[in-house]
């Protein structure tokens, strides 16, 4: 979790360093969404989180 | 220092060992798991470079490359997605979801699968393949020019390489790629995408280029000095899944061609037409990268540097007086490349030359064999022969007009079979072309092969005086083997599919045009490969020995697989093909096989089908396969999906929902049980389970991903127009001079530690 976390930073210092603002809303979203898939992928828990949305 | 590079996630994965700057080792992963252009994270390929390098395990390395900057390639896949949008929701919901499952999570990805904690650097896409061009070759300095379908945001880059140095200097950006440009036309002429291309630049000479004009003045604004850019009217690939789109059909008088459909003249003339637009453009930049660097030496890389007719018309015509082409100069050799940016850039380590020599020991970076053991086990009949025996009797067999698979040694690195695992044949034989492409390889019959012959008498066959050890470079046969043009008949039919073909396209494929027919395509040029003793000395033997049985210093060479298929790795996989197909004998080392004294057909070995046909689904298979099901898993997944159905049911009865609570609680409480006493059994469960869930994911990701793409894209995207922001450049600059873009930053280590 630590090294993905460390890659969100990155991300985040990427949209900063390069002036991309207008990038950051779809990517948290789809590195979220990403974070989401990555984690209940293979988890028995899936179906039950999916239902939430 | 050990460096390990890496390619992966797009198309050829490949992995690369490099030791205090000598290339140890470097292999495609499609040849270990047999899966064309596999894309997957190279396990396999690092496996054996490891194995090569005598590390046990990844702590041994001192240095990890990834051939490209995620983080860019990203940013360039939203931007296009915002210039186009509402358009583009399909590519989107196709692409975004392999981004947010695995590409942007790349290093976590290598240093999980690696178990890797040292220091993992990322290299531009274009500046690997620019080291994979310059530091291999035999060059203190020189120009170099890389050209492909798309990096991160670069599609073409002139640079300099000097000492231990390489330097972008300028670059073409997306979606202006010469790459695309000629994927497109691969598309519409019926063949696949990124795999394809070897197969229009072989249509082309059937063709006359009367679309060239018109390609030049719809299609693309090209500049004298080689830059250019894509008129995207004509064009799908931005926002859509095909390369082209119905302007590009009325364009070019017609719809796409439909894979396997008859080829007409209109499909010859227009690959004909890309090939010469194609060569055109390529001579542009090499003239320009000679103005921009003053230097007398070329290196090439990218897809595009594999169009050897291309390369050839530099070499006949441009300004430099050598070239030097990466021979897996797609992204496979990007991981080449990203290692030595390792040790030369981000180390900073000198760089030495060896007179002439390149250092990329002749592309035999691959695995060796033994295949004693493998015939012993599988009890194979074969026979035993010392070498020099085994030299004249295969000379002999090949004089015979039989087809001999040839595996000897390590394994080529690139697509270019060089004389170790080749499927080799006479090259004068009038018949031998039709029968390679009909019974050995199962592919179309138009497509030409390749001559190997002894350096020594290169200018003897061939207008080329350079040497050619990669296979790289188009040159015309010599003049005096030309023969006039007589048509000869010849018993084997057309492939499926040719009865539609052009009236006199199997006319002309018949004609024998030089004393080399096999080789000798229908403009008299040949793709030549020049065999030296110093870089492959068994290969030169063979040659040598068929020269002096025949006269003949050449031999037809073609890489050692069946269509559909990558070329062999390993002594099975070369008995499978060998049985596979009509080809005459197997040369394993120096064991020599027989197709006549084989058991049966099969060999008993399982086909590549059949090791792979385990369940497939397009959407859900590969993540359903992925799936861990070792008891201790499945223990988890009872314990786990057991305790949210209690805790459910329990939840239920607490707002006294009796009758639903048990509903819960009885199958919760009865996977806890065998989760306890029999996990074994929660398989008949676990699958129909994981499957809902798959199911589900996908499902649920492609409506937030549709909401997403409408509500937050699309509005992004019409803002930033509505206030005159332009993601990406596409307007012609008719009035300018240039389309080249300076690139001004040089990176220092910290910026290889960016995947930015």
């Amino acid at each position: 979790m630590n090294g993905r976390l460390s890659i969100l930073r990155e991300f985040w210092s990427f949209l900063r360093v390069r002036k991309k603002w207008w990038l950051a809303p779809i990517v948290v979203l789809l590195l979220t969404l990403g974070l989401l898939l990555i984690v209940t992928e293979g988890s028995a828990l899936a179906p039950f989180i999916y239902s939430l949305f | 220092m050990n460096i390990l590079g890496l390619s992966a996630f797009y198309h050829d994965s490949a992995a690369s060992l490099v030791r205090d700057g000598i290339i140890v080792a470097a292999a495609q992963e499609e040849r270990f798991t047999r899966k064309k252009h596999d894309a997957g994270f190279p396990r396999h390929a690092i496996d054996y470079c490891l194995r090569e390098g005598g590390i046990s395990e990844s702590k041994g390395l001192d240095l990890v490359a990834f051939y490209e900057k995620p983080f860019l390639k990203c940013d360039r896949l939203l931007s296009t997605y915002m210039a186009c949008a509402p358009l583009g929701l399909r590519s989107f919901l196709k692409a975004v979801p392999i981004w947010m499952k695995q590409k942007i999570w790349i290093k976590d990805i290598i240093r999980r699968e690696l178990k890797f904690e040292g220091t993992l650097i990322f290299p531009e896409h274009h500046e690997s393949h620019a080291a994979s061009a310059f530091f291999p070759s035999p060059f203190e300095d020189a120009a170099i020019v890389t050209i492909d379908g798309v990096g991160e945001w670069t599609t073409t880059s002139i640079g300099r390489g000097e000492g231990n140095r390489v330097e972008l200097l300028e670059d073409l950006r997306f979606p202006h790629s010469l790459g695309l440009l000629y994927s497109a036309f691969t598309y519409h002429l019926g063949f696949r995408v990124n795999s394809g291309e070897y197969k229009v630049m072989g249509l082309a000479p059937y063709g006359e280029p009367i679309y060239r004009d018109l390609i030049l003045t719809e299609l693309i604004d090209l500049k004298d000095d080689g830059s250019f850019r894509l008129n995207l009217r004509y064009f799908d690939f931005m926002a859509g899944l095909t390369m082209t789109n119905r302007e590009f059909d009325r364009l070019v008088g017609g719809p796409p061609r439909k894979p396997e459909a008859a080829l007409t003249q209109r499909h010859m003339d227009l690959a004909r037409s890309i090939q010469a637009v194609t060569e055109e453009v390529m001579l542009r930049m090499a003239r320009h990268a000679h103005a921009l660097t003053g230097s007398r030496h070329l290196c090439l890389a990218g897809g595009v540097a594999l169009n050897c007719v291309g390369n050839g018309r530099i070499l006949r015509e441009g300004p430099f007086e050598k070239i030097w082409i990466q021979p897996a100069a797609g992204d496979a050799g990007g991981a080449l490349g990203a290692a030595l940016l390792g040790w030369h850039h981000y180390q900073n380590q000198p760089r030495k030359i060896s007179g002439e020599e390149d250092s990329q020991r002749g592309s035999l970076l691959g695995p060796a064999y033994d295949a004693a053991e493998f015939l012993r086990t599988a009890a194979i009949p074969h026979l035993e022969l010392a070498e020099s025996e085994l030299m004249a009797r295969v000379a002999t067999l090949l004089e015979e007009g039989k087809v001999i698979g040839w595996f000897q040694g390590r394994m080529e690195f690139g697509p270019r079979a060089l004389g170790n695992r080749s499927i080799l044949g006479d090259a004068r034989s009038p018949e031998m072309q039709a029968t390679l492409n009909l019974k050995i390889k199962y592919r179309e019959s138009f497509r030409p092969f390749a001559p190997s012959v002894l350096r020594e008498r290169l200018e003897d066959c061939f207008e080329l005086k350079e040497a050619s050890p990669y296979m790289l470079l188009v040159a015309p046969v010599k003049e005096s083997l030309r023969l006039s043009q007589t048509v000869i008949p010849s018993e084997v039919e057309g492939p499926r599919g040719a009865t539609g073909d052009a009236p006199d396209f199997m006319t002309r494929l018949k004609t024998p045009r030089s004393t080399l027919p096999a080789i000798t395509h229908v403009d008299y040029s040949a793709r030549v490969q020049t065999v030296a003793a110093e870089d492959n000395p068994r290969f030169h033997q063979l040659l040598r020995e068929f020269e002096k049985t025949t006269g003949c210093p050449v031999l037809v060479n073609t890489s050692f697989n069946v269509r559909g298929e990558p070329p062999v790795c390993t002594p099975e996989d070369a008995f499978r093909c060998f049985m596979r197909t009509e080809m005459d004998y197997l040369v394993l080392g120096n064991f020599l096989l027989d197709k006549t004294k084989q058991n049966s057909r099969s060999g008993g070995f399982p086909t590549a089908e059949n090791k792979t046909a385990i369940w497939k689904s397009p959407l859900l298979g590969e993540e359903y396969r992925k799936l861990d099901r070792s008891p201790c898993a499945l223990r988890r997944f009872g314990l786990t999906l057991g305790s949210a159905l209690l805790l459910l049911g329990s939840l239920l009865f607490w707002r006294h929902h009796r009758g639903a609570a048990l509903l819960f609680a009885f199958p919760g409480g009865f996977l806890l049980i065998l989760a306890g006493v029999a996990p074994l059994l929660l398989k008949w469960i676990h699958g129909p389970w994981m499957i809902l869930s798959l199911a589900l994911g996908w499902v649920m990701s492609r409506i937030l991903l549709t909401i997403a793409f409408f509500l937050i894209v699309t509005p992004i995207g019409l803002l930033q127009r509505l206030f005159g922001k332009r993601p990406l450049e596409i307007a012609f600059r008719t009035g300018a001079n240039s389309y080249w873009q300076a690139r001004t930053a040089r990176p220092v280590p910290a910026d290889y530690e960016k995947q930015f």
